[in-house]
Order: C-alpha cells, then structure tokens, then sequence
C-alpha cells in the first residue's frame, strides 16, 4: 500500500486529495498509468505529465523513479510560492 | 536558522528587529517582504496551499545550503498558507551576513527557490472566479544563476 497526495488542480480535478492504493506498479510511470485507467477524471488530471511534477516521501523526483521502498507518492503542478 | 510556515499574519517589525537582535558578529542584516498584489483592484483575495511535511523540509534544506554558501551569521523565512487579502503579507526573508553582499545574494538565492521548488500554490480570487497561478519559465530560469 501506498499514499498517494494531490495537490491544487490536479486535487481537484481528481476530486480527493488523498488516498491510499494498491499497487505492482514498479515506478512512479507505472503508477501513473495504473491511475489513468481508473477512471476519466485520473486519465484527465495525468494528461500531461510535463505540466505535473511529483515527489517522493516529500524529496521532488522524476517520473522514472522507482516506486521501492517509497510510502508516499505526492502528484502537484509546479510550484509556486514566495 | 529559524522556518515558519503557518496561516497567522506576521508583524514584520517585530520579526526584524528580533532577529537582528538574535544575530552575533554580523554587519549586515537583508529582510524582503512578498505582499499580494491587488492585479488592479481585481483580486479580492488569495488562496495559498501547501505540502505539510515538505514545505517544512524543503525550506529547511534551502535555508541550510544558503547559510553554507555564504557563510550566514542566520537566516529566517516566514511563509503563510490559507487566504490572504490584498496587501497581506505572504512571506519574508531575513538573512544575516558579515558584509551586505552576501546577505544581498544569500536573500535573491532563498526567494528565487521558495518560488519554484517550495510545495505552494497560488490560487487567485477574484469577480470572475478563481485561478490557479502559473509557474513561469522566467522563475524557473532565475535558479540557473546559482
């Protein structure tokens, strides 16, 4: 199992901002297909991953990363504080 | 080094001089303040969310390297999340250094990377609805001078 954390639009466009998943899914890609066939509103939120950025138990990652180990999947637009 | 984030307004006066006071050998003392912009009086208001855990973590690890890098007597960053209005401040810096060159740098240095690789995001309010801010090739382009 692992948790899985949306953030901004890409929360609401899947509707929830958090939820634990079951997965075989060995990296971050595969997760990410795994989700876009769940249903319409995932394959919509992870349409263009170039404009999505992910992290990894809170350490920013890329999408080749693997999954091993790894608890906590956050999916979020880029950033934009200060 | 001291990180914040929280939702409560600031007293920036009263952060500076606190600060200032806390700092040992330093000559120069830099504080910026990021307020929201009213976009001509069409805001009415400011959403920011963030990443709990992460945020705390990513500044951190920012605040670290540029105490590091130049050689910082101290270094502060206060960022609030929730709903802002028009003219609140969202965030500040203060770095401390022993001339005002590094303090210059090391403040440039902390806000060009709280823009784009600490876990915010801005949600503008306004008459027609609400819109979440886009990150611009320009703040990802300012992290290449460092």
């Amino acid at each position: 199992m692992i948790d899985v954390l949306y953030f901004a639009w890409v929360r609401e466009r899947i509707g929830l901002p958090r939820e634990r998943i079951e997965t075989g899914a060995e990296t971050v890609a595969g997760l990410v297909d795994e989700l876009r066939a769940k249903e319409e509103r995932y394959a919509a939120a992870f349409a263009d991953l170039s404009s999505l950025r992910v992290a990894l138990d809170q350490e920013l990652a890329d999408f080749n990363a693997p999954l091993a180990g790894v608890r906590e999947v956050a999916f979020f637009p880029p950033m934009t504080g200060g | 080094m001291r990180v914040a984030v929280q939702s409560a307004a600031f007293d920036l006066g009263a952060e500076v001089a606190a600060f200032t006071a806390g700092v040992r050998g330093a000559g120069a003392v830099v504080s910026f303040t990021g307020l929201v912009r009213d976009e001509g009086g069409k805001l009415s208001a400011m959403e920011i969310e963030h990443y709990p855990g992460m945020t705390e973590k990513a500044i951190s690890g920012m605040v670290g390297e540029a105490i590091q890098r130049w050689s910082l007597a101290d270094a502060l960053v206060i960022h609030r999340h929730g709903r802002l209005a028009p003219g609140e401040a969202i965030m500040m810096v203060a770095t401390a250094a022993a001339h005002r060159g590094d303090a210059f740098s090391a403040a440039e240095f902390l806000m060009d990377y709280l823009k784009s690789r600490a876990p915010f995001w801005k949600k503008e309010i306004g008459a027609g609805g609400a819109d979440w801010v886009a990150a611009k090739d320009s703040d990802e382009d300012a992290l290449k001078r460092w």
